[in-house]
C-alpha cells in the first residue's frame, strides 16, 4: 500500500467513524445511503474499472437483493438467510446473463444488461402477487445481530459500515491475488492476456458475477434501511447513475467508488436549490469530465505525477544532451 | 386472422421508425467507431425544435427543413467536433460515458427549460382510415411506412450508387486505405454524422404524432434502435432495416397475444437469442480482431 493510499483510507475511515454521531437522523440516513452505494459501486468498479466491462444493469441486481430479502421476510424468513440467498441469486443470474453477452464483443454486455434491467423492472412492476407491483413492499424490518437490535439509525449505520469494510477488505485481497491481476491484464489488453493463458471468458464472467453479488448485498441493506421498497429506485436510469458514479470517481481506482458515490448521493443534497436543473448540470459536467479527465477524478494525482515525470525526464534529456555536446567539443578541442 | 394482419402492419410501420434510428446508429459506428447513447435524444430534440418553430408561426414543412439544417449543424457538426473527435482517441469508454451524460443533460434540459408535459404533435398524413379485405389501417401507418422505407432505401442507394456514398463506405471499411486513395476522410466522417442527424429529424417527424413530444420520449426509442441494430447486424446497414422491422412486429404481436405489460422486454429476448446463436447479427459479417 502506498502512503497516499494509507492516508486516504485513514481519512475516510475517521470521517465514517466519527461524523455520524454528530449528525441529525437525516444526516445519518444519508451517510448510510452513501455507504450502501459505496458497496454497490465497489462491485461495479470491479466489473467496469478492473475487468473493463460496460455494465448498465447494476440497479437490477441491487433491486434483486432488496426484493429477495423483503419477500423472504414477508414469509417469515430471517434476514440472515435472506442475505445469502440474495447473494447466490445475483451470482447465478450474473453468470446466466453474462455468459451469452461476453461471448461476443465487450460492448454487447452494455446492451444485454440494459435490457435485463428493463425486464427486471417490468417484473417488479407487474407481478403484484410477488412484488406488490407499484405499491411495493412495506414494513421491512431491520435485522438484529447476536440479540442486539439494529433498529436505531446509528446502530444500523455502524452495522452497514462493518459490512462495507469487510467487503472492501475482501475486494482488496481479491485484487492483490493472481485472480485480480488477471482481471487487470484483461482490461489492459485482452488478446495479450489470452495468449498468456488467461481464460478471458471465465475471468470476465466471474468479475461480472462478483460485481452483481456486491450489488445484491447493497440492495439487501438498502431495503432494510428504507423499510419500504417499490420499483422506482431500480430503473435503468438508476443503473446508469451507478455507472456514472464509478466513472466519475475513477474506474480502476480502489477509492473511486467512495468519491463517486459521494458525488451521486451527497452532492444532490447540497445542490437542492438547483432542483430541476440539477440533472442537466450533472449530465453536462459528465461530458466535460470526459473531455478533460477521461480516467475520472482520482486520476488527477497520477496525471500530475506523469506530467512532473515528463518534465523531469525532458530536463534530464536536455542535461545529458548538453553534457554530450560539451564532451564532443572537448574532443574536438584536443 | 384479420387482427393478426392488422397488428403485423402497424408493427412494420413502428419497426420502420426503429430502423431509421438504428440506421443512423450503425452508420456512425461504421464510419467512426462512435457508439451514441444519446441517439434517442437526437430524435427528441428535433421534435421539440419543430414544435417551437411551428409555435413561432412556421408551417410544418418549413419548420421541418429549418430543424434539419439546425440538426446538421448542432447534432452533426457540433457533436462530432465537440464530443466524438476529442474522445475517440481514448477508446470506447469515454465516448460511451460522454454520450450517456449528453443524453441526461438533453433530457433534463428540455424538462427543466421547456416542459415536463407531453405535447401533441401534428400528423403529416391526417387520420383517414382504409379498409382493405377486412383489415383497417390508418393513413398514419401507411404514410410512416412509405416515408421511412423510402428514406432507408434512399440512404442505401446514396451509399452504394453515388461517388460520395461509396467514399463514405470506403472510410467505414478501411480508413487507412481510403486515405491512401485520396479520400478526404474527415469530411466523409462528417457526412455520416450529418446523415445521422437528418435521419433523426425524419424519425422525429414520423414518430412524434404517436409518441407525443415529451422529454423522455427518446429513452425507449434509443434502446429499441440499439437492439434493432444489433439484431440485424451491427456492421451492416441493411441489417438495421431488418432488425427494426423484426423488433416492431414482435413487440406488437407479443403485446396482443402474450402480455401488454411485457412489451418492452421483447427486444431484449430477441437480442439475447441473436447473440447466443448468431452473434454477428442476422445480416452481419464476422469481424477479425486485431492485437
Amino acid at each position: 500500500m502506498k502512503t497516499a493510499h494509507k492516508l486516504g483510507a485513514l481519512a475516510i475511515l475517521v470521517l465514517l467513524l466519527a461524523a455520524p454521531p454528530l449528525l441529525k437522523s437525516y444526516g445519518v440516513y444519508l451517510f448510510t445511503t452513501w455507504l450502501i452505494f459505496i458497496i454497490a459501486t465497489m462491485g461495479l468498479n470491479l466489473t467496469v474499472g478492473y475487468a473493463g466491462q460496460k455494465s448498465l444493469g447494476h440497479a437490477a441486481f441491487f433491486g434483486l437483493g432488496a426484493y429477495t430479502v423483503a419477500i423472504l421476510l414477508q414469509h417469515g424468513v430471517s434476514f440472515w438467510i435472506g442475505l445469502p440467498t440474495a447473494m447466490a441469486l445475483c451470482f447465478v443470474i450474473g453468470i446466466l446473463l453474462g455468459f451469452p453477452a461476453l461471448r461476443v464483443q465487450a460492448i454487447y454486455l452494455a446492451f444485454a444488461t440494459l435490457g435485463f434491467n428493463t425486464a427486471v423492472w417490468l417484473v417488479m412492476r407487474n407481478e403484484e402477487w410477488l412484488t406488490g407491483g407499484t405499491f411495493g413492499i412495506n414494513g421491512i424490518t431491520r435485522p438484529s445481530l447476536f440479540g442486539t437490535s439494529l433498529d436505531g439509525a446509528l446502530p444500523y449505520y455502524y452495522f452497514v459500515l462493518v459490512i462495507a469494510l469487510v467487503l472492501a477488505g475482501l475486494l482488496w485481497g481479491l485484487l492483490r491475488s493472481p485472480w485480480g491481476k488477471a482481471f487487470t491484464a484483461l482490461r489492459d489488453n485482452p488478446i495479450r492476456a489470452e495468449s498468456l493463458g488467461i481464460n478471458i471468458q471465465r475471468y470476465t464472467l466471474l468479475a461480472f458475477a462478483i460485481g452483481a453479488v456486491y450489488a445484491g448485498i447493497a440492495g439487501a441493506l438498502f431495503g432494510s434501511l428504507v423499510q419500504f421498497i417499490e420499483p422506482a429506485p431500480f430503473t435503468v436510469g438508476a443503473s446508469i447513475m451507478m455507472y456514472l458514479m464509478v466513472v466519475v470517481g475513477g474506474p480502476g481506482y480502489f477509492f473511486g467508488p467512495v468519491l463517486g458515490s459521494a458525488v451521486g448521493v451527497l452532492l444532490p443534497e447540497w445542490l437542492r436549490f438547483a432542483q430541476a436543473w440539477y440533472l442537466f448540470v450533472f449530465g453536462a459536467l459528465v461530458v466535460l469530465l470526459m473531455l478533460w479527465l477521461p480516467d475520472g477524478l482520482l486520476s488527477i494525482p497520477d496525471r500530475l505525477k506523469a506530467r512532473r515525470q515528463a518534465r523531469e525526464a525532458s530536463a534530464a534529456r536536455a542535461a545529458s544532451a548538453a553534457a554530450a555536446e560539451q564532451a564532443a567539443q572537448k574532443g574536438e578541442g584536443q | 386472422m384479420t387482427d393478426f394482419f392488422q397488428l403485423l402492419f402497424s408493427g412494420v410501420a413502428t419497426g420502420s421508425i426503429y430502423a431509421l434510428a438504428a440506421l443512423g446508429f450503425t452508420l456512425l459506428w461504421q464510419a467512426s467507431g462512435t457508439i451514441n447513447f444519446a441517439q434517442g435524444e437526437f430524435v427528441m430534440l428535433p421534435a421539440f425544435a419543430m414544435l417551437g418553430f411551428s409555435a413561432a408561426g412556421l408551417p410544418l414543412p418549413i419548420a421541418f427543413l429549418v430543424t434539419c439544417v439546425l440538426a446538421v449543424v448542432v447534432l452533426g457538426w457540433g457533436f462530432k467536433r465537440g464530443i466524438a473527435d476529442p474522445l475517440l482517441r481514448h477508446g470506447l469508454m469515454p465516448i460511451v460515458v460522454a454520450t450517456i451524460g449528453l443524453s441526461i443533460a438533453m433530457r433534463n434540459g428540455v424538462r427543466a427549460g421547456y416542459s415536463a408535459e407531453a405535447h401533441p404533435f401534428p400528423s403529416l398524413f391526417g387520420d383517414a382510415l382504409f379498409h382493405i379485405a377486412g383489415i383497417t389501417i390508418t393513413a398514419g401507418d401507411v404514410g410512416t411506412l412509405v416515408v421511412a422505407l423510402a428514406l432507408v432505401l434512399g440512404t442505401q442507394a446514396f451509399l452504394s450508387k453515388t461517388v460520395t456514398g461509396r467514399a463514405m463506405q470506403a472510410v467505414a471499411q478501411n480508413t487507412e486505405s481510403a486515405t491512401v486513395l485520396g479520400i478526404n476522410v474527415p469530411r466523409m466522417v462528417f457526412y455520416t454524422f450529418a446523415v445521422n442527424a437528418l435521419l433523426a429529424c425524419a424519425a422525429a417527424l414520423l414518430v412524434t404524432p404517436t409518441y407525443l413530444a415529451k422529454f423522455d420520449m427518446g429513452e425507449g426509442l434509443g434502446n429499441k434502435a440499439f437492439f434493432a441494430a444489433i439484431i440485424g447486424g451491427f456492421n451492416n446497414s441493411r441489417g438495421a432495416l431488418l432488425g427494426g422491422v423484426i423488433v416492431g412486429v414482435a413487440e406488437n404481436l407479443a403485446a396482443a397475444y402474450v402480455s401488454p405489460a411485457y412489451k418492452d422486454a421483447v427486444a431484449l429476448v430477441l437480442f439475447m437469442a441473436v447473440i447466443l446463436f448468431k452473434p454477428e447479427g442476422l445480416m452481419g459479417k464476422k469481424e477479425m480482431r486485431k492485437v
